[in-house]
């Protein structure tokens, strides 16, 4: 019981971190119908920039909540930035091209940031710092809980909401929501959408940038291609849930998250990867619209 | 007493691909008058509305609005200009509610404190979108998504609406009440260029009428002229 709530926990700590990276893809693929895999790199970039900026400012000084926020701040206007750029130079020029020249060029883009890191970073590991370290355990009762894995569940969940709130409370979600629907309609209103667009890759990329610093957390040893794997399994999680639906890439983030949890925790830890595209196949055979996909509804 | 032009087409061609969509069609539209452009199938009505917003390039010609050069705009801008379209084949946002498709069309109304009167007014011409203004766009009937689509177009404050076939697969009590609606919004000094197949009933409510055919201008005139032409009865009326 113990181990399973631990497990538990686990599992749904490194759900949400999939589900952070999954919105990004969900959101464009909404708003775009592209599947960005340059996305993985965009959080990969933010483990980065929350190394460098944790080194600049000596965040490593004095760890606390307050230094993971500042740090996370940063990666993520950096990864926003990132985002931008990356719809501005890549995307937008073929925003009348047939889809798999777009496609196409997410891969390109993504190998170009993978050696670019390699080429600005090094291609050796590097070790994140430090920034938070909440002493020991917690207990109640008898589980102990991780309070590392504990703040980054209840930081992703809080950024999620934040999210939902900006989507479906705010007029430009509600824009948001316009353009995935139909661009030329949206435009009709008077909405820009090539602003909306850009702010979408925005959103999405400071969500993933703030997963590669609560990665950093986790497991400090960050590299130049990190983003690959995790991009790819939540990439099968926005899949999972129905690619363009935001609940959808939460509740298949999850789920990817815990069955691979507790794959590893009671049966086969070398299939741990091999979940993932397991789970793909089985949904592009038996549900290829995913869990949450209705066709046309709700995609941002 | 002739008003000044609004909206001036001059010599405006449209290819889509091979597909010569609008082959040089010029007109005008004065402020104040509901025109309606008129013509079968495929004759370019709907590639029309779609060059004056911006939504297709022109391969020659130019659109005049207001005395400017509205030709290479990007559709957000020329709204910004105060022209509205209500797109045809009711055009809304299905994935969301009443409230919030409304809540779009005033993306770029004049003054935001008005807000909340132009709902009040969205609702007081069309009472049935208040009963559903927490519903999904997706659940309405034919008729109410049209009424949607002109309410929505209305909350920019257009000086200029553009209607492309409200009366389209609706009910003919209802078709009447929507040009019942067109012709109060225009006597309140709305300009109105209106799209129709069903060419004898936007006769009658219109200033003036254009027909399209394979896109080119055949004709054009008074309303009542044309309705009464021999041409027109004949090609359009059914007789």
């Amino acid at each position: 019981m113990i181990q399973f709530v631990q497990h538990l926990i686990n599992g749904l700590s490194l759900g949400s971190i999939y589900a952070l990276i999954a919105l990004g893809y969900t959101m464009v693929f909404g708003i775009l119908q592209l599947i960005n895999f340059a996305h993985g790199e965009v959080y990969m970039l933010g483990a980065f920039i929350g190394m460098y900026s944790a080194r600049a400012l000596h965040l490593t000084d004095r760890p606390s909540i307050g230094a993971l926020v500042v740090a996370m701040a940063i990666s993520m206007a950096g990864t926003a930035l990132a985002g931008f750029t990356i719809e501005r130079l890549a995307y937008r020029p073929l925003r009348k091209s047939p889809r798999i020249n777009v496609l196409i060029t997410a891969v390109g883009v993504s190998l170009f940031l993978q050696f670019s890191g390699q080429l600005l970073f090094g291609a050796d590991p590097k070790v994140f710092p430090e920034i938070y370290h909440p002493g020991g355990q917690w207990h109640i009762g008898q589980i102990m809980l991780n309070p590392l894995q504990l703040t980054v569940f209840i930081i992703s969940i809080l950024l999620m909401l934040a999210l939902q709130t900006i989507v479906y409370r705010t007029r430009l979600g509600r824009a948001m929501r316009a353009v995935s629907f139909n661009h030329d309609l949206a435009s009709l209103m008077g909405i820009p959408t090539d602003r909306v667009i850009s702010f979408t890759f925005m959103l999405g990329s400071a969500l993933a940038g703030a997963a590669g610093v609560l990665v950093g957390l986790i497991y400090p040893k960050i590299d130049p291609l990190m983003g690959t794997l995790p991009g790819l399994k939540a990439f099968v999680a926005a899949v999972l849930g129905g690619i363009g639906n935001v609940t959808g890439a939460v509740v298949g983030s999850l789920i990817l998250g815990l069955s691979e949890e507790f794959l590893v925790g009671y049966w086969a830890p070398t299939f741990r990867d091999a979940l993932a595209f397991a789970l793909l196949i089985l949904i592009l055979l038996f549900k290829p619209t995913g869990l949450f996909g209705t066709g046309r509804q709700d995609k941002v | 007493m002739t008003q000044p032009t609004l909206l001036s087409f001059q010599n405006v061609s449209v290819h889509y691909g091979a597909i010569h969509a609008l082959k040089s069609v010029s007109f005008d539209v004065r402020k104040g008058e509901i025109v309606s452009l008129i013509g079968s199938n495929g004759a370019g009505k709907t590639t029309t509305l779609r060059a004056i917003s911006g939504l297709v390039k022109k391969s020659e010609g130019r659109i005049q609005y207001a005395g400017a050069d509205i030709t290479a705009l990007p559709p957000h801008a020329i709204v910004r200009k105060r022209i509205c379209q209500a797109p045809e084949g009711r055009g809304i946002f299905l994935n969301l509610t009443v409230e919030e498709n409304l809540d779009l069309g005033a993306w770029t109304a004049p003054n935001p404190k008005t807000l909340a009167e132009d709902f009040e007014r969205s609702y007081e011409l069309f009472p049935r979108l208040k009963e559903r203004r927490k519903q999904n766009a997706g659940t309405l009937s034919g008729g109410e998504q049209q009424m949607l689509a002109i309410a929505r177009a209305l909350m920019a404050h257009p000086e200029l609406l553009l209607l492309d076939e409200p009366s389209l697969g609706l009910a003919p009590q209802i078709i009447e009440r929507i040009f019942e609606i067109i012709q109060r919004i225009n006597r309140e000094g709305m300009t109105v260029l209106l799209v129709e197949q069903n060419a004898l009933q936007a006769l009658q409510i219109a200033h003036q009428g254009i027909v399209l055919e394979t896109g080119r201008v055949v004709l054009s005139g008074p309303a009542a002229t044309l309705a009464a032409s021999d041409e027109v009865r004949k090609a359009y009326l059914g007789e």
